[in-house]
């Protein structure tokens, strides 16, 4: 489909406009997805960090909890105007979401580590593991599934937070609400609401089962 | 042979855990470390595979200096078995018993089938090698952490008060089990335990040590039972140390007596010979006799000897058919030997 050119909404009837809703779930998706992947990129070596560096962690806690009190509207104009990334593309939007997604994930990441037992830690470095392969191999999986915690509750608020980028005339499904709101048209903003918690359910549920997957020894665990 | 030569180990607070320690432990025996709480054992232990590292002092295995190759690589010539196994929960048995010979490189298949040999040596069905370590109980666990250990058949093993954790009974059959092996294995086993009667079970040689590893005794459990060095050894052995001597002594290595007749009791047999129970000289309701198998020691016998009417201990073979039995004061005069010639 090209992105580039929006269909647009006519009368008010979801017929003939399946389309529009459709074009911009795909681009509320891809809004998710590149703030995400942005985010998880950051959190990453922010994350690791952290861990092997305690003392680096407080410090990222209390720039994340500064900035994860800015609303989340007003963070998305000061980027777009105070950094200079524009308002008239998803860029600020896009940097606002990942730096909130980089906040959720930090911490899953690093309290994920912090969790895997010292006997295993132990137990891996005594057998010979070096600590670059103990991180890969023990710990980094270990911590797999608070990391995918972190993911499910940074992609959900990532999903609800695109649509406030609608006010700007951007923000995917959001777009829906506010056109369907200024020209009185309920059918397009209802339809702008259940699109948007479809794909939040669709997302939540591929994660769930990307862990699953990921995660065998955590369904046998009862099973003792 | 692990050599430590002056080996000191300081904290930044001025804690001395290990202060200038010298020892030699033996090749292909268990040396025991034991001490109350906080005397530095473990970190002496855990000095050896460099997972904590001396502030002064040199440690060797077979003449080379710990420190002469890089930590990871000394880890996986060495056996590395702790309390509650330190199983990793996210590889299935097979890939935990795996681990040490993949990080040395081996083939994956070549890796697989040591590790179900092992899994069969340290007793554990071949249906475990594809669960999870949660899916098993504690002593099941710690079998696995024993074939983890032994993976890469290395020379040296440390084991960091390894039956903990589990319950007396597993822990008993853990006990026999790692003597069992160590008599087809002959590694070098260092064993930190705090619990005495584990160190004079399993040892060839206990190192009591006191605050600051510092050396008390270091004897084989038959000398620092009969002769303890000083009083700390002798406290730390507790009130029992006869009893505890005579649990070093095999049952099956005690004399029988003739007959099946002690005190005026006699020994009433069924027909295939097994022991069934003692009769009185006055027609007294029959006593059930208890039997010592073999594989029981001559504590056993001592405890069945003072619990039957008869004063004497039954012993029997493996398929429960009497051996003979065995009188209270043959025992005792047993003891009073035992005490004289470890003594001497």
């Amino acid at each position: 489909m090209n992105l580039a050119r929006p269909p647009s909404w006519s009368g008010f009837s979801i017929d003939g406009n399946w389309d529009v809703v459709w074009y911009w779930t795909l681009v509320h998706l891809r809004i998710t997805i590149i703030a995400l992947v942005l985010g998880a990129v950051v959190a990453f070596p922010v994350g690791l960090a952290g861990y092997r560096w305690r003392r680096t962690y407080p410090v990222f806690l209390g720039v994340s909890n500064v900035l994860y009190t800015i609303p989340s509207l007003s963070l998305i104009v000061l980027l777009g105007l105070g950094f200079g990334l524009g308002l008239l593309n998803d860029m600020p939007l896009i940097v606002a979401l990942a730096i909130y997604t980089l906040a959720i994930l930090v911490r899953n990441l690093v309290e994920g580590l912090r969790a895997v037992p010292e006997p295993v830690t132990d137990a891996a470095t005594g057998v010979g593991y070096t600590p670059l392969r103990r991180l890969l191999r023990v710990e980094l999986p270990l911590a797999l599934p608070a990391i995918f915690a972190g993911l499910r509750v940074a992609a959900v608020s990532t999903i609800s937070l695109v649509s406030v980028g609608g006010v700007l005339g951007r923000g995917g499904l959001g777009y829906l609400f506010f056109e369907g709101y200024r020209r009185n048209r309920p059918t397009e903003i209802v339809a702008g609401i259940i699109a948007s918690i479809v794909l939040a359910v669709v997302v939540d549920l591929v994660l769930v089962f990307s862990r699953r997957a990921m995660t065998p020894w955590i369904r046998v665990r009862a099973a003792r | 042979m692990i050599r430590f030569d002056s080996v000191t180990k300081r904290y930044g607070d001025g804690t001395v855990a290990v202060g200038d320690l010298t020892m030699e432990l033996a090749d292909a025996e268990i040396t025991m470390l034991v001490g109350p709480s906080g005397c530095g054992k473990t970190t002496t232990l855990r000095m050896v595979n460099r997972m904590i590292e001396p502030t002064a002092g040199s440690i060797e295995i077979d003449g080379r200096n710990v420190m002469s190759l890089p930590a990871h690589e000394l880890r996986r010539g060495i056996g590395y078995v702790i309390q509650q196994a330190g199983l990793f929960p996210h590889k299935r048995v097979l890939e935990n018993v795996t681990t040490v010979p993949r990080l040395l490189g081996w083939d994956k298949h070549k890796a697989e089938a040591r590790a179900r040999e092992l899994l069969e040596l340290v007793g554990l069905s071949a249906a475990m090698a594809t669960r999870f370590p949660s899916q098993l109980s504690g002593g099941q666990q710690q079998r696995v952490g024993v074939a983890r250990a032994l993976a890469a058949d290395p020379p040296v093993l440390l084991m960091d008060e390894p039956f903990g954790a589990v319950d007396p009974i597993q822990r008993g059959q853990l006990q026999q089990e790692l003597l069992r092996l160590q008599r087809e294995l002959h590694k070098t086993i260092v064993f930190v335990t705090h619990d005495i009667d584990e160190a004079i079970l399993l040892g060839d040689r206990i190192c009591v040590l006191s605050t600051g590893a510092t050396i008390e005794q270091l004897s084989t459990p038959q000398e620092m039972l009969a002769r303890p060095a000083n009083t700390f050894v002798a406290d730390f052995l507790g009130q029992d140390r006869g009893l505890k001597l005579l649990s070093l002594v095999p049952a099956d290595d005690v004399r029988v007596e003739e007959g099946t007749t002690a005190n005026g009791w006699k020994l009433e047999l069924d027909d295939d010979g097994r022991p069934v129970s003692w009769l009185g000289p006055d027609g007294e309701e029959p006593v059930p006799a208890v039997v010592v198998r073999p594989g029981d020691s001559a504590r056993g016998l001592l405890d069945a000897a003072v619990s039957a009417p008869s004063r004497a201990a039954v012993r029997t073979d493996a398929d429960g058919r009497l051996v003979g039995i065995v009188s209270y004061e043959t025992i005792g005069a047993l003891l009073a030997a035992k005490l004289a010639e470890a003594a001497s």
